[in-house]
């Protein structure tokens, strides 16, 4: 400091950034990150080029393409799928329905409202709601088998495998589209549905040339976030089916609670198998949201 | 326009049955708990239970201390860098959002696997456990914080603060941060949303949390888990409540920028 010319104190803000000094400010948040974020995720990166006496292999990256791990991480996938596109599709319409669909204006505050709290409730008590909703003796299983005769369970429905958990998972999948989509929807502009209106163009022509085209990248991205959101889901898959359905999350639980694989290297190779696919998500999403605001602000 | 509007209602009314059904099934299978008749009796189980306060309690001091410790490194450091440092706004950007990258599991995975030995033999601690809540947290208290910074004109009400003499801490405590009241309190009420029931680090890292009590009950009884879900389902909705009435209520009035005194 000494070797600093002293000014005015009101000087100090003008002064351009010489990069030495100004990296001081930021030290405590870039440590934090780098100890508890960037360091321990990367340990894993490492880790999972290590085998169990520290030397380089690539048995471990090999090891995900083993059949039972594959179908784990296939399994994973589809869920994060099937969930991102009925969630994208469903909650487009939800918002396509309060927005332009010429719904009174208090519905619309009532179903954000609604999405913000329901996106929120994830986890054990989402799970223990659906188990009391649809689980073999919950309340709507019970209802449909004593009043109108049909048994969910003999026809093949279960709540703690693939179909259940894709049901349960929409339950925050499809109000976090409704958030994300809405805005997009509210900036639609009339001028554009006028002006092909006055050009001689049908409802129909409108939508597939002009609305979907526009919405595409929203959409899109929108339905990559949720992609993502249900890929890293740990809490509601492990209190719904206890490990039953073999996630990559609960994989990767089971191996840090030292059950299943005996083998910590592929466990982060697992780990480290998450993080690329999450990454091709945001860097997708990323490349949408550019092309998105090109036209909607 | 009727056709469309038709449609309309068609939607919303089988998303109100996706989303109310759950919650009065799950309502109602909580009132099962004495055979024969509806009753509360599952609740008054669930609040007699020691374990309950015991664990709650538990989740409630670390969403605290999250919440302070998340607001006390990223607001600096997102003031600093509109002030002094823009060109390193894409870089904390980056980092901030990398915890939607990283899923809770690879997160408590990475963290176990380094401060499980020496030097630092950190997995035991609390410190662990709150570092890994605010990393969670970081995407969301630094847009919450981000947003409210950029809302005001942070410059010039500084640099009129200064030229009045006043000195960092006052311009900290008495203009930037009264002038951003609503982001902080919805950064703080969606840290406190995220902790309070969050299982995946709290189990792995094997903490009395609200979370794995949760989780142990569903495992163990019938009727309390969804007189849980009922109580969990009202928590949260009063929590984004109070976002929506923090900043319906001071958004009119308060973010003016002469508005501190």
């Amino acid at each position: 400091m000494a070797d600093q010319p002293a000014g005015p104190g009101g000087a100090r803000a003008a002064r351009p950034p010489s990069s030495g000094r100004a990296w001081l400010g930021l030290l405590p948040f870039f440590l934090f990150t780098l100890a508890f974020m960037i360091l321990p995720a990367g340990g894993l990166l490492v880790g999972s080029f290590q085998d169990g006496h520290g030397s380089f292999t690539l048995a471990n990256l090999a090891h995900l393409f083993r059949p039972d791990i594959l179908k784990c991480y296939l399994v994973t996938i589809q869920v994060s799928a099937v969930t991102a596109a009925a969630g994208g599709v469903f909650g487009l319409l939800l918002a396509f329905s309060v927005t332009l669909g010429g719904l009174p204006k208090a519905m619309r505050s009532g179903l954000l409202t609604f999405s913000g709290v329901a996106s929120n409730f994830a986890g054990v008590p989402l799970a223990f709601a659906f188990i009391a909703t649809m689980g073999r003796v919950g309340i709507v299983t019970v209802v449909l088998k004593t009043v109108f005769g049909i048994n969910l369970y003999r026809a093949g429905f279960n709540l703690y495998s693939f179909w259940g958990l894709c049901l349960t998972y929409l339950y925050f999948q499809l109000p976090l589209m409704v958030l994300i989509i809405t805005p997009a929807l509210d900036g639609m502009k009339k001028e554009w549905r006028e002006a092909s209106q006055s050009l001689g163009a049908s409802g129909t022509q409108y939508w597939i040339h002009i609305a979907l085209p526009i919405l595409a990248p929203p959409l899109l991205s929108a339905m990559i976030l949720l992609f993502g959101n249900a890929f890293g889901a740990y809490a509601t898959a492990y209190a719904l089916t206890g490990g039953m359905l073999n996630l990559v999350p609960i994989l990767i639980g089971a191996q840090i609670q030292g059950d299943v694989l005996h083998d910590p290297n592929l466990g982060y190779a697992l780990a480290f198998g998450m993080v690329v696919v999450m990454t091709v998500c945001i860097l997708a999403y990323t490349a949408l949201q550019k092309r998105a605001s090109r036209w909607l602000k | 326009m009727t056709i469309r509007r038709g449609w309309a209602w068609l939607w919303m009314s089988l998303g109100f049955l996706y989303f109310f059904v759950p919650l009065l099934a799950t309502f109602i299978f909580s009132l099962h708990g004495k055979r024969g008749v509806l009753s509360f009796i599952a609740y008054r189980h669930v609040f007699a239970d020691p374990q309950f306060l015991a664990t709650f309690t538990f989740s409630l001091q670390m969403a605290l201390l999250t919440i302070v410790v998340g607001l006390t490194l990223i607001i600096p450091t997102v003031i600093y860098i509109h002030l002094r440092a823009p060109w390193a706004k894409p870089i904390v950007e980056t980092f901030s959002l990398l915890p939607f990258v990283i899923p809770p599991i690879v997160l408590v995975f990475g963290l176990i696997r380094m401060y499980s030995g020496p030097p630092f033999n950190l997995v035991s601690s609390r410190g662990l456990l709150v570092a890994g809540y605010v990393v969670l947290s970081f995407p969301y208290i630094y847009r919450a914080v981000d947003a409210g910074l950029r809302a005001m004109d942070l410059r010039g009400l500084t640099e009129a603060a200064q030229s009045l003499g006043a000195s960092w801490g006052t311009i900290m405590f008495r203009v930037v941060l009264p002038n951003m009241r609503v982001s902080l309190l919805s950064a703080a009420f969606l840290t406190f949303s995220i902790v309070i029931g969050e299982l995946t680090l709290a189990v792995m890292l094997a903490w009395p949390a609200f979370g794995p009590y949760m989780a142990l009950v569903g495992r163990d009884l019938a009727y309390e888990p969804a007189a849980l879900a009922i109580l969990s389902f009202l928590l949260t909705w009063g929590l984004i409540g109070l976002i929506q009435l923090a900043s319906r209520s001071l958004a009119g009035q308060g973010s003016a920028v002469g508005g501190a005194h």
